[in-house]
């Protein structure tokens, strides 16, 4: 399985994508690899465009240039038997959760198994409680999202993220909202899991603590530049960096007052 | 771009994974143990393990190359079934500490959850008190829209028409096409039907009467209602229903808007206005139909409208129109209330709509009874 794949090969590779909505344009030419492995993290403001880079990485969007390799095949050109078999070594947590709300937790994260793997429904159903229970919500196997709290439904689709054993697994915000303590959890289970299992993270974030923690490499996308404005390890962006914007986001600075906050 | 389609189709492809017997009660696993890879080893593993039930049970890892979570639980419930006497030899020390994570105890058989089975007076409790909840919660909503209507029609620049007009044009004008369909194809079949058999007694001309009294009394403003009823309320639930999932009511009370006064009064008063003059389209359209129908008998569409008129009195006229009011503050009503009482999640808001649907075709067919019955003693 993931051992086929040649380790130096990037698990995801971007090449000068060009992206927008109608007329408005949302990233010109914006390249990047994310190794095996790695914990890759996507930073920017609100509206640089982070939700949307996710969304073409997953295929839900067609780049309007550019091209975007997931295990050096290319989505968008790939057979609809393909595309369906690249997209499930990838797994997403989306921003709000998106757990179905007529299912219980564990028939949540049992869903993708169900449909995927020979697996018995017994074994199913060690497997989808042995995910909640590394994300913490043993106990909680039969409650319906609508009866969980905002963090646990994060948690929950952390899960279900994680069912099918990724190879790359894709995070938006996964602490956003979280108490610091779950938050910290998170992180040390982004962290064991790729320890442990080789899993790629990449993590959109807002979190500095948690940007620290966890990030190897991080890039920071910018709304006026639509593009990449810095990379690197999340230590050395925040000592060494030119860019304005940089420095504030990692200082936690406002804008200047007066200015206009676009 | 030397890179693409380097790999052939081994994404998610089983590979090799074996369960080979190295002696009694002693088994090695070798390859990659993975979500897709374990269930072919998971039955004959524990087969085998039952066979072993009075002695020790070895598995030894060395050859395996690779484990995710899914090998864990493998390796948990055989820890869970057998206790001390399964040994997982060998696992390297990445998955061993993965596997330590967990608690074989915690993941053994859950309590059923299943509710216990009810009795019958417990089933007719239930469904009692569940029934006398809902009426009490009708009668509140009918009060609340009563009084947020009268007081919207004493202070009228309180309401937001902006909202109530668009909601208007999507009630009414929207729903010409269809209602002017399946009003024009009623008069055609009831003046087709009725006028193949009266031709055999050279009474043609009285299908003007039929289509005229039973378009005007009763299926002009019923079929107008059925339609409002499939259409509207079932689109007043959903969306008041997923303003209800998203908590958009909950910010509107927050605001000090009341959302009885906010959402369901430009509702109603659409309704209201709506439903009679589609109502009024409907019957023109639906006569229309009948006397094409007509022209095929060989009368002319001059003699069917005398007819018609000489059939037809103001009262059957107004009386239908009446009735459309009714029904149109009932469908746009009943609509938003089922809206306002869903649940939590994607599927509450599918099971408001379907109950709206049914609740408005409920009403209106008990509204349109009490008409009848009520017309009748009124001698119109």
């Amino acid at each position: 399985m993931r051992k086929t794949f040649d380790s130096a090969q990037p698990v995801v590779q971007v090449d000068a994508l060009r992206s927008g909505m109608g007329a408005t344009i949302i990233h010109d030419g914006v390249s990047f690899e994310v190794k095996r492995g790695e914990i890759f993290v996507i930073l920017g403001g609100s509206g640089s465009g982070k939700s949307v880079l996710m969304r073409h990485l997953i295929g839900l969007h067609e780049p309007l240039s550019g091209r975007i390799f997931i295990h050096g095949r290319e989505l968008s050109t790939a057979s609809a038997a393909e595309r369906a078999e690249i997209l499930r070594s990838i797994g997403v947590m989306f921003q709000l959760g998106a757990l179905f709300g007529s299912m219980t937790l564990l028939e949540n994260v049992s869903l993708p198994l169900e449909v995927h793997t020979g697996m018995r429904p017994q074994a199913i159903e060690l497997v989808a409680r042995m995910k909640l229970a590394l994300v913490g919500l043993s106990g909680f196997e039969d409650y319906k999202p609508a009866q969980i709290s905002g963090g646990m439904v994060k948690r929950a689709a952390i899960a279900r993220a994680l069912a099918l054993d990724p190879a790359v697994v894709l995070l938006d915000e996964p602490s956003a909202g979280l108490d610091p303590i779950t938050s910290a959890g998170i992180d040390r289970l982004i962290l064991r899991l790729r320890d442990t299992l080789g899993i790629t993270f990449i993590v959109i974030t807002h979190e500095l603590e948690s940007i620290y923690a966890i990030a190897d490499r991080a890039i920071m996308l910018d709304k006026e530049s639509k593009g990449i404005v810095a990379e690197g390890k999340p230590q050395e962006l925040r000592d060494h960096t030119d860019n304005p914007k940089v420095r504030q986001f990692f200082n936690r600075q406002a804008d200047e007052e007066g200015i206009s906050a676009t | 771009m030397s890179l693409a389609m380097r790999t052939s189709k081994t994404v998610n492809a089983p590979p090799a994974l074996r369960l080979e017997k190295a002696a009694d009660c002693r088994f090695r696993l070798c390859g990659s143990l993975n979500v897709y890879s374990v269930a072919g080893i998971w039955e004959p593993l524990f087969e085998a393990s039952r066979q072993c039930a009075a002695q020790p049970f070895f598995v030894d890892c060395e050859a395996l190359d690779y484990c995710d979570t899914a090998g864990i639980a493998l390796f948990v419930e055989l820890l869970r079934t057998r206790r001390e006497a399964a040994h997982i030899e060998n696992l390297a020390p990445a998955y061993q500490s993965l596997l330590n994570q967990f608690d074989p105890k915690e993941f053994g058989p859950r309590p059923n959850s299943a509710q216990t089975k009810l009795n019958l007076i417990e089933v007719l409790g239930r469904f009692g008190s569940r029934f006398a909840a809902g009426a009490r919660e009708q009668i509140g909503f009918i009060g609340e829209a009563g009084v947020a209507l009268g007081h919207t029609f004493g202070r009228p620049q309180a309401l937001r028409w902006r909202d109530a007009l668009a909601i208007a044009e999507e009630v009414g004008v929207n729903a010409l096409p269809i209602v002017a369909l399946i009003a024009c194809l009623m008069g055609v079949i009831m003046a087709f039907q009725s006028a193949v058999a009266m031709r055999q007694f050279g009474a043609e001309i009285f299908v003007a009467n039929l289509v005229g009294l039973s378009l005007l009394r009763e299926l002009g403003p019923l079929m107008t209602a059925i339609l409002l009823a499939g259409r509207s309320a079932a689109a007043f639930a959903a969306e008041i229903g997923t303003m209800k999932v998203n908590d958009e009511i909950s910010a509107l009370s927050t605001m000090g808007l009341d959302p009885v006064r906010f959402l369901v009064v430009p509702r109603m008063l659409a309704g209201l206005l709506m439903t009679p003059l589609l109502t009024i389209f409907a019957d023109l359209i639906g006569l229309l139909g009948g006397g094409l129908v007509m022209l095929l008998f060989n009368i002319p569409l001059v003699t069917y409208f005398n007819q018609l008129l000489t059939a037809v009195q103001p009262g059957d006229f107004f009386g239908g129109l009446v009735k459309s009011f009714v029904f149109g503050l009932l469908i746009a009503g009943v609509g938003c209330l089922r809206g306002l009482q869903t649940g939590q999640g994607a599927a509450a808001v599918g099971i408001s709509a379907t109950r709206a649907v049914v609740s408005a075709l409920v009403l209106i067919v008990v509204a349109d009874g009490i008409f009848a019955v009520l017309y009748y003693h009124l001698n119109v």
